[in-house]
């Protein structure tokens, strides 16, 4: 029996003992309210990130239009074909029905099969009657998930522009890759629930994410011309067996290209296909080298010497700074002796006395370098650059290859010289066809693209693209009076084979030899704008290695009067009075 | 108390001849109460599991529900038996656990869980923790301590000889089974029940004292330590590194402290319901055993968490009442010393759960899947409930 005493302090220390339990029993409490209240979202989060498998739903990608809503880049329902290693009840059956229905080899679904994971991918992109037809076997821990593919209706046309999508629709080259954030759109997702080994727990359901849908983009590209320019450069590339042909059409007060043709153009269907007859030895990198061979665009990848097209901004230069008016006579003995270095002219006989617009009409070199010498070093490298040329062209494509040029204290009279009738540096020839563009445009810098505009799904306008412009690198009057020395170029000169009745162009050609020289292979090219007063459209053409005659006056001029014959009046560009 | 002798007050007009003594129904009910809902929620947290390895559902829970049977029927035993008759096995008690701790070193000893901490009962089938025994015997054998020394407890000697008598069973239980939670919660019930017995505070304030600084010492000593590199390999440290960031030991000793975290956030405020837990689908290791609290928290919600926790409080309380109203000291020192065990482990459990202190395998005292531990609960309550029958209801 506890005494009386001896009960009142125990009960104390009793009570003492429960009354702690008690309070740390509080304290655990508020530790829970604290993670059942304060921290649930968060953990509650984490753990729906631990349960949930995801599978992607890609997105339908933008579409990619012409300037008049022809599709050029569509999107086609594909299948991708995944396995579930815990689900997959007769792998053998699996790897021999996958491995024949997908042309796979069996060892490599084998590896796909036995993999440990919650999903594992065997391949994507399978046609749609391929996806039906393997979820027709109805295998258990096979899945057929459809998607989209990219599909070019037009195939191989304005390939190296448009570019193509890899396996997750991520663009590649072209303007596939420039907008790809535009096009892509969001990826959905179908969330699973599972247990800790990835088996699905029916009862939760699934939850979506529904995908966004890309937007579609809007290029400036005419599929007309675009298809009528591929014609001629391929034509002109079996008539001469050249190596490429190159056209560019652009408008020069905006600088919306209109085609752009580099053949040999590649199926945009099969990017990856290797042209027939290569080896089967070819190693991974060997391939990725021949195949990023096949992607490059020429106009934009590849710079070149531009030879006697160049000297359009070389009289640019002279006539804007004063040292040359059109009337300015000059004389021309077949060469020039710059320094201690004696320069041929192309015609070693000589041009003889002639003004600056006979000079150009004749690509005359003497004269063209004897208007760089009048600049100088300093005020030539200024306008070159004041042109533009020294920087990009901001063109909407990936990859543009920068200008090479001599740097300003190294350049000589003599370097200064051959700069000035187009040789010892080198350009892209969508550089060329920019300055040249704003030259005679007015004197407007522009900035060369295809992106016009951007559509929302139901093709309302979700933007209108804007490019930068620079007011003035030369002024109108330089302009004016380089169109009129252009077309006298075309009407009368050695661009008279780019002549097309009933309309004034203006036009310069050029024949470059490529380096080393000596080494017999030429760039013959021709760059021709319409009308002449008022250009509404410019054309360059370059013909890579022709055989045979390498002349720029017979090589490529012909391709860009073809060309306008066709497509002023597509155009809507009006004859001029004189033989209406 | 006042309540229980007015709720009597009827019962006894009705049945006048039959019983002078008192018998505590709330606890037995709250007992009842924690074993049938441990039961659901050990259904609950393993079924999907026992599928999995033995395509049985209720493979635990029918296991569950042997052991309580059986614990039943020895609580039976025991509360009909004068709890003095357990006073002359206090010395043998502490014999046997002393010596039956290292037999999980011999071949009767079984490995689990990659610790070797149970034997077999050869013939019966029946895995025994010796530590559940120690337990049992610390609080029969401290009590008996207690009464023998009467006055003595006063003394300063009283109270060094007192706190002396477990460190032998705790050095064992720790150093040989590797088990610090049991070793814990022994030394903890002991200090408890010296608590009670001697009326001073100032050497428990001063231990308690001693004990913070030297866990707070220890933890900064570890995190230093692990912060420059150095022995961080050792795993205890590495679950102290664990418990204050158990998000970056993801793939280690957090692991399960995350995966538990996991399921009470995601439980909330009113839980995913009954049979509705995602962390049970193998997520979370020991489900149904250590860490059955946060299955309760995810299908229950904070709700179903407090339910449990008033449960145990009301438990407690219970007991308490009636270690106060004990006949003898003897009784009273009985009911401490279970009343602490059981506060110790649920605190320690909940603790655990809720990442309040660093991992530690603890069972929930009734709820948690564990035959042994189940077991020795209800004979532990066996002895609260004789204790409380000879209370005369007078004494109320």
């Amino acid at each position: 029996m506890l005494t009386d005493n001896n009960k009142i302090f125990h009960r104390k220390k009793i009570l003492t003992v429960f009354l702690i339990c008690a309070g740390v029993f509080v304290l655990l409490f508020v530790r829970l309210l604290y993670l059942c209240v304060w921290q649930a979202d968060y953990y509650a989060a984490r753990a729906t990130q631990l349960h949930e498998r995801e599978r992607s739903i890609k997105a339908a990608r933008g579409r990619i239009l012409d300037r008049n809503g022809k599709v050029l880049a569509d999107n086609k329902t594909v299948c991708t074909v995944s396995v579930i290693h815990n689900q997959i009840e007769d792998p053998e059956e699996v790897i021999r029905i996958l491995a024949k229905e997908l042309d796979l080899t069996e060892e490599y679904v084998k590896k796909r099969v036995e993999k440990y994971s919650s999903m594992e991918r065997v391949k994507s992109n399978v046609e749609k009657s391929i996806g039906d037809r393997i979820r027709e076997y109805d295998m258990a821990g096979v899945k057929v998930d459809e998607d989209y593919k990219r599909y070019y209706p037009y195939g191989s046309l304005a390939s190296k522009v448009l570019g193509f999508t890899g396996g997750d629709n991520q663009g590649i080259i072209g303007l596939e890759v420039v907008y790809d954030e535009v096009l892509g759109g969001e990826a959905g997702m179908i969330l699973t629930v599972t247990d800790a080994k990835g088996i699905e727990v029916e009862a939760a359901g699934e939850r979506r994410i529904e995908p966004v849908p890309g937007h579609d983009l809007v290029t400036s590209i005419d599929m007309n011309i675009q298809t009528y320019a591929t014609q001629l450069a391929t034509q002109a590339m079996a008539a001469k067996e050249a190596d490429s042909v190159s056209i560019l059409v652009m408008h020069p007060g905006s600088g919306e290209i209109l085609a752009m043709v580099n053949v040999p153009e590649f199926d945009l269907n099969e990017p990856f296909r290797l042209p027939e007859g290569t080896p089967e030895t070819l190693t991974e990198a060997e391939k990725q080298n021949l195949l990023n061979g096949i992607w490059r665009n020429g106009c934009i990848n590849d710079t070149y010497e531009p030879g006697s097209t160049f000297k359009i901004i070389t009289a640019a230069a002279g006539l804007e700074a004063g040292v040359v008016t059109p009337a300015s006579s000059f004389s021309c003995p077949g060469f020039i002796t710059v320094d201690d270095r004696r320069i041929h002219c192309h015609k070693r006989a000589g041009h003889g006395a002639q003004d600056f617009i006979h000079a150009t009409m004749n690509s005359c070199n003497p004269v063209f370098i004897t208007v760089g010498l009048r600049l100088g070093v300093d005020s030539y490298y200024s306008y070159f650059e004041q042109f533009g040329l020294k920087k990009k062209t901001g063109i909407d494509l990936p990859g543009e290859a920068g200008t090479i040029m001599h740097k300003k204290e190294n350049m000589g009279n003599v370097e200064l010289a051959t700069v000035a009738f187009g040789q010892s540096f080198q350009i892209t020839p969508i550089q060329l066809i920019t300055t040249v563009s704003s030259i005679i445009n007015g004197g407007r810098r522009i900035t060369p693209h295809f992106g016009v505009r951007i559509l929302d799904g139901e093709g309302n306008v979700e933007e209108e693209l804007e490019y930068p412009v620079t007011e003035g690198i030369v002024s109108g009057e330089t302009s004016q009076t380089l169109r009129g020395i252009l077309e006298k170029v075309v009407s009368e000169g050695s661009g008279k084979n780019g002549a097309v009745e009933g309309f004034h162009i203006g036009g310069k050609t050029a024949t470059s030899q490529t380096l080393p020289r000596g080494s017999g292979r030429y760039i013959a090219s021709f760059i021709g704008f319409a009308p002449a007063e008022d250009p509404q459209v410019i054309v360059l053409a370059i013909v890579n290695n022709p055989k045979g005659i390498y002349y720029g006056g017979q090589v490529a001029a012909p391709i860009v009067r073809q060309l306008f014959e066709n497509i002023l009046p597509y155009l809507g560009i009006k004859e001029y009075n004189g033989h209406e | 108390m006042i309540h229980i002798a007015t709720q009597n007050v009827a019962r006894r007009r009705k049945r006048k001849e039959q019983s002078e003594y008192f018998f505590d129904y709330s606890l037995l009910f709250i007992v009842l109460f924690l074993l049938g809902f441990g039961l659901v929620m050990i259904y609950s947290a393993s079924s999907y599991e026992a599928f999995e390895e033995f395509k049985d559902t209720a493979y635990y829970l029918k296991k569950q529900l042997v052991a309580i049977v059986i614990g039943l029927g020895l609580m039976i035993f025991v509360a009909n038996v004068p709890y003095h008759f357990w006073e002359r096995f206090a010395m043998l008690g502490y014999v046997v656990s002393a010596a039956m701790v290292p037999l999980v070193l011999t071949p009767l000893g079984v490995e689990s869980h990659g610790a070797r901490r149970w034997i077999r009962i050869p013939g019966v089938g029946l895995n025994l923790q010796p530590a559940e025994v120690a337990k049992l015997c610390m609080i029969l054998f401290l009590a008996t301590m207690v009464c023998k020394m009467g006055k003595g407890v006063r003394t300063m000697k009283g109270f060094l000889i007192m706190m002396a008598v477990p460190l032998p069973i705790v050095g064992e239980v720790y150093l040989i089974t590797k088990n610090l939670s049991s070793a814990i919660i022994i030394m903890g019930i002991s200090v408890l029940m010296v608590f009670v017995a001697s009326p001073d505070y100032k050497k428990f304030v001063i231990i308690g004292i001693t004990g913070l600084t030297a866990v707070a010492v220890l933890v900064f000593v570890i995190v230093s330590a692990s912060m420059s590199g150095e022995g961080a390999g050792h795993w205890r440290s590495a679950r102290i590194v664990a418990w204050l960031d158990p998000e970056s030991a993801a793939q280690g000793k957090g692991f399960q402290t995350l995966q538990a975290l996991y399921a009470i956030g995601s439980g909330g405020v009113w839980g995913k319901g009954l049979g509705q837990s995602m962390q049970k689908l193998s997520f979370l290791p020991e489900a149904q055993n250590d860490m059955i609290f946060s299955i309760i928290c995810e299908e229950l919600g904070l709700f179903g968490a407090i339910a449990i926790i008033i449960m145990f409080v009301m438990l407690l309380w219970r007991m308490m009442v009636i270690a106060n109203n004990a006949t003898d000291l003897f009784g009273a020192m009985l009911v401490v010393g279970v009343m602490g065990h059981i506060a110790i482990q649920a605190i320690l459990n909940i603790a655990v759960v809720t990442n309040s202190i660093p991992n530690t395998g603890i069972s929930l005292p009734f709820i948690s899947y564990g035959g042994s531990s189940v077991m020795f609960l209800l004979i532990e309550i066996g002895l609260v409930l004789s204790v409380a029958k000879r209370i005369q209801l007078k004494e109320l």
